[in-house]
C-alpha cells in the first residue's frame, strides 16, 4: 500500500501472433514502464490474459489505459484496485538451511507461512511460496539469512472478486 | 541429514503438465467459410480483392518477393492501375496525397526487405495525420522467414509502432479476408496506416476465393456518436460563454465535418481556427475565420486561445505545435474536447468536457441540440478580436530587390484563389504556404503535419493528380526538401501529370537556419547547401518544364507560364536568403509569448557565415 502509484492492469487480448509485442512495444515506445508481466491462456480458446504491473500516477495510468485499450486486439483492460482482487506470485527457493539451527528456523519460517518444500537434498531445500508480492518479499527476508542459493519468482497475477462477492465483504465490514 | 520434521510435499516441482506453446496462427479474421469461389493463387487473390475493395490506382515497384502479384497485376491491368514510383517512399506518400485528397483508401505496394522499409517514413507519416492507407508488402516465403533469407526484413515487426494494425499472412485461405479487414481498419475510428505482408509462397498457393460480406473485429468498435448528455452539456457551456473559440483540426477532413462545422459556427457566431491539419475545412475568407492556430499562427488566432474562457476542439489533438507551454495553454478557458480516439482525450491538456465520437456526427449532434437558441452576439469578445486583427495582421517586408517567399504564396493565392489541391514539403515554405495559400476545401491541402517529413510534397501532389484526372495540383516546396523526393519528377512526367511545383528556392535550410539565427547566436550549422543543382535544368533533363524567376519583376509572369503550362513544370523561384517565418512562438513558449514580425527586416546572413 506504500507504493500508490503501482498499477495491476488485467488486459484481456486476443491470442494471436505478435499481439504481446504489440502492448510490450507500446509500453517501451511511450515510455511507460513495466514492472511484471504474466501471460497465459484463459477458457476462452482464442482470448490470452495479460495481468502487468506498471507504475504511473493518475494521469499516466489514464493514458496507459487508454493505449492499451486502443489496441486492435485487446477485447478488455481492467484496472485492479483497492481489495477488490487478489494478487499472487509463486517464488520458488533453493536454501541452504545447513546446519540443525537453520533447519529448525526452516522448518519456522514454513509454519508461518503456506511455504511448502519440494525437494530436499544432502546440502538443502527447495522450497515454493505462493503468496502476495509483499509477503514474497518478506518471505526472501527471512530465508537470507539462510543462505539462498538460487531464487525465480513469478510475475503477479490478479483475479478480481465476483462483484457480489466484493459487495457482501463490504457489507460485513461495515 | 534431512529433517523428518519438514515433510514433503507430493507435487514435484515441474511436475505440472506442460500444455505446450501458444497458438501462433497468423491472422484468423473470420470464422471458416465454405468456400465456393473460384480457385485461384494467392496472387490473383490480393489483386481480385484490392478490386473488389473499389482500388482502380495503386502506387508501388516491384521486386521478387511480390512478383507473383505483379503478374497478376499486368494482366488485370484493364481494371487496376498500378502507377510505378521511383523509390517506395514516393508510393506510401502518394498514396497519402491520393487518400487525403479523395476521401478514399490509397494503396501502395513494395517488395520485402529494402522495398518494405522505404515505405517505413510514408507509414509513420500517415500514422501522425491518421491518413487511411493500405500497403502491402511481399515477403520470403514462409519456410524462409527468420533465416536471415535474401531482402528479408521484419517488417511487421518495424512498423508495429507506426501501423494502426499490421498483419502477416501466412496461409493463402486468410488473404482475402485480411485485406478486406485491413481496408475497414486503415479507414473506420480514427484513419491510419494499415500493412499486409505477404510471403511469397503465399501468393503462389491456391484457395477458392471468397469474398467476404462483413468484418467484425469484437474489440475494435470505434465510438462514432457522441453520449447525448455530454453534448447537451456542450451547448450549455458555448451557448452561455462569451469568449468562445472553435479550434479544428484534421479529424474534420477525414470525416467530412466542414459543412457541419460552418453551420455550427455560423448559428453559433463562434469564431475559427484550424490547425495546420484543419487548413481548408473552414473557408479562409469568412468574417469568422481567425486564420491558422499554433507556432506560425496568426497572432489573432493565437491570442484568441489565450484570452478565451471556452475552447471547443473538434477532431484536433492539442499537438505541442498548437499548446505552446502547457501549463500556460488557454488557462482561462474550459475545454471541450471532441475526438474519435479516447487515448487522444487528457493526453497532454485536460479537459473539462470531452465527447468521443465522429468529429462530423457529433457536430451534427450539437446542432441539433441548440434547438432555437439564438445566435450570441458575443459584442465584447469580436470587437476584442476585430481590434488584434486590425493591429496585428500578417505581414512581411516585401522587397524590390529580392523575391520576398511570402510574396511568391501572396501571388500564388492571387492567381489561384486556392482552388487548386495544393501539397507542402516542410520547412518555411510549408508555414508560408499554410498562412497565405486560401485552399477552398478541405481536401485542397496536403501537408505532412504531424511527422514533418521533408519530401512528402512532390509524391503526395502526384498521388492527389491521380485521384484527380485533369486538374492541376500545386506543389510548394523547399531547395531542400525537393530534393529529399526529386526522383519522382520521372513518374510526373511518366504519367503527364499537371503537377505545378513552387520552389522557394533560398539555398537554404530555412526552417533550421532560422533556428539558428534566433536561438543559436547566428551559427549556422550544415544549412547552407553550398553545391547545389540547377533545378531548371534537373526538370528538362527529366522532361519536365523548367522555368526560373530571379527578380521580383519577374515573379508573376512566371508563376502564369507555369501554371499555364501543360504537364510537370518545376518553377525555380530564387528567394530571399533571410527571410523568417512570423509570427513564432518560440518552442516552449506559451501563446502570449508570441514573436511578431519585426519592424526592421533582418539583416542578410553573411555568405562567410554559410561555411
Amino acid at each position: 500500500m506504500s507504493e500508490t502509484n503501482r498499477h495491476v492492469l488485467s488486459i484481456l487480448v486476443e491470442d494471436r501472433f505478435g499481439e504481446l509485442a504489440r502492448i510490450v512495444g507500446l509500453f517501451a515506445g511511450r515510455g511507460f514502464n513495466i514492472d511484471s508481466l504474466a501471460v497465459n491462456r484463459t477458457l476462452e480458446p482464442e482470448m490470452s490474459r495479460v495481468v502487468l504491473v506498471t507504475r504511473g500516477d493518475a494521469d499516466v495510468i489514464e493514458q496507459i489505459i487508454k493505449q492499451v485499450n486502443k489496441l486492435l486486439r485487446v477485447r478488455k483492460v481492467n484496472h485492479l484496485v483497492g481489495a477488490h482482487h487478489f494478487e499472487r506470485e509463486l517464488c520458488v527457493v533453493n536454501v541452504r538451511a545447513a546446519s540443525a539451527k537453520a533447519e529448525e528456523e526452516l522448518e519456522r519460517i514454513l509454519r508461518l507461512t503456506s511455504a511448502r518444500v519440494l525437494a530436499h537434498y544432502t546440502s538443502g531445500f527447495t522450497v515454493e511460496l505462493t503468496s502476495t508480492p509483499d509477503e514474497i518479499d518478506s518471505f526472501l527476508e527471512r530465508l537470507r539469512p539462510l543462505g539462498i542459493r538460487d531464487m525465480v519468482r513469478s510475475a503477479p497475477i490478479a483475479l478480481s472478486k465476483p462483484a457480489a462477492e466484493t459487495d457482501a465483504a463490504a457489507e460485513s465490514a461495515a | 541429514m534431512s529433517s523428518a520434521r519438514i515433510r514433503l510435499s507430493g507435487t514435484q516441482a515441474g511436475s505440472a503438465p506442460n500444455e505446450g506453446p501458444k497458438s501462433t496462427q497468423a491472422v484468423r479474421v473470420e470464422p471458416p467459410v465454405a468456400p465456393v469461389g473460384e480457385t485461384m493463387r494467392g496472387a490473383q487473390i490480393v489483386v481480385e480483392s484490392l478490386i473488389k475493395e473499389g482500388v482502380d490506382l495503386l502506387f508501388g515497384y516491384p521486386g521478387g518477393a511480390i512478383l507473383h502479384v505483379y503478374d497478376e497485376l499486368h494482366k488485370a491491368s484493364d481494371r487496376i492501375r498500378h502507377i510505378l514510383v521511383r523509390h517506395e517512399q514516393g508510393a506510401a506518400h502518394a498514396a497519402e496525397g491520393y487518400a487525403r485528397s479523395t476521401g478514399k483508401v490509397g494503396v501502395c505496394m513494395a517488395t520485402s526487405g529494402p522495398g518494405a522499409t522505404n515505405l517505413v517514413t510514408g507509414l509513420a507519416n500517415a500514422m501522425m495525420d491518421s491518413t487511411p492507407i493500405v500497403a502491402i508488402t511481399g515477403q520470403v516465403a514462409t519456410n524462409l522467414i527468420g533465416n536471415d533469407a535474401f531482402q528479408e526484413a521484419d517488417i511487421v515487426g518495424i512498423t508495429r509502432p507506426c501501423t494502426k494494425y499490421n498483419y502477416l499472412v501466412k496461409d493463402v485461405k486468410d488473404l482475402a479476408a485480411t485485406i478486406k479487414e485491413a481496408f475497414y481498419v486503415a479507414r473506420t475510428g480514427r484513419p491510419g496506416p494499415v500493412l499486409v505482408d505477404i510471403p511469397k509462397d503465399v501468393t503462389w498457393n491456391q484457395f477458392p476465393f471468397v469474398w467476404p460480406d462483413s468484418v467484425d473485429i469484437p474489440s475494435y468498435k470505434p465510438t462514432v456518436r457522441g453520449h447525448p448528455l455530454q453534448v447537451k452539456k456542450a451547448v450549455d457551456l458555448i451557448t452561455r460563454t462569451d469568449k468562445a473559440v472553435l479550434y479544428i483540426g484534421g479529424g474534420v477532413v477525414n470525416s467530412g465535418a466542414s459543412d457541419e462545422i460552418l453551420e455550427l459556427a455560423e448559428r453559433l457566431n463562434l469564431p475559427v481556427t484550424p490547425t495546420l491539419m484543419g487548413l481548408g475545412s473552414f473557408p479562409p475568407g469568412h468574417p469568422q475565420y481567425l486564420g491558422m492556430l499554433g507556432m506560425h499562427g496568426t497572432y489573432t488566432a493565437n491570442m484568441a486561445m489565450a484570452e478565451a474562457e471556452l475552447i471547443i476542439n473538434i477532431g484536433a489533438r492539442f499537438d505541442d505545435r498548437v499548446t505552446g507551454r502547457l501549463d500556460a495553454f488557454a488557462t482561462r478557458a474550459k475545454k471541450i474536447h471532441v475526438d474519435i480516439d479516447p487515448s487522444s482525450v487528457n493526453k497532454s491538456v485536460k479537459v473539462d468536457l470531452p465527447i468521443v465520437g465522429d468529429a462530423k456526427t457529433v457536430t451534427r449532434q450539437l446542432i441539433e441540440a441548440l434547438g432555437d437558441t439564438p445566435r450570441p452576439e458575443r459584442t465584447e469578445w469580436w470587437s476584442r478580436l476585430r481590434g488584434m486583427q486590425r493591429d496585428f495582421p500578417l505581414k512581411f517586408h516585401d522587397r524590390t530587390d529580392v523575391i520576398m517567399p511570402q510574396r511568391v504564396l501572396v501571388e500564388l493565392a492571387d492567381l489561384t484563389k486556392g482552388k487548386y489541391i495544393c501539397s507542402t514539403d516542410v520547412g518555411q515554405h510549408q508555414m508560408w504556404a499554410a498562412q497565405y495559400y486560401p485552399a477552398d476545401s478541405s481536401r485542397k491541402w496536403l501537408t505532412s503535419g504531424g511527422l514533418g517529413t521533408m519530401g512528402y510534397g512532390l509524391p503526395a501532389a502526384m498521388g492527389a493528380a491521380m485521384g484527380h484526372p485533369g486538374e492541376k495540383v500545386l506543389c510548394v516546396s523547399g531547395d531542400g526538401s525537393f530534393q529529399m523526393c526529386i526522383q519522382e519528377l520521372a513518374t510526373c512526367v511518366h504519367e503527364n501529370l499537371d503537377v505545378k511545383v513552387i520552389l522557394l528556392n533560398n539555398n537554404f535550410l530555412g526552417m533550421v537556419r532560422q533556428w539558428q539565427e534566433l536561438f543559436y547566436s547566428r551559427r549556422y550549422s550544415e544549412v547552407g547547401m553550398k553545391y547545389f543543382p540547377d533545378f531548371v535544368k534537373i526538370a528538362e533533363a527529366y522532361g519536365a518544364t523548367g522555368l526560373r524567376a530571379e527578380k521580383p519583376s519577374e515573379l508573376r509572369a512566371v508563376l502564369e507560364q507555369g501554371l499555364n503550362t501543360p504537364g510537370t513544370v518545376v518553377m525555380d523561384l530564387i528567394v530571399s536568403k533571410e527571410a523568417n517565418v512570423y509570427p513564432m512562438i518560440p518552442a516552449g513558449k506559451a501563446h502570449y509569448e508570441i514573436v511578431m514580425e519585426p519592424d526592421v527586416p533582418t539583416e542578410a546572413p553573411e555568405p562567410r557565415e554559410l561555411a
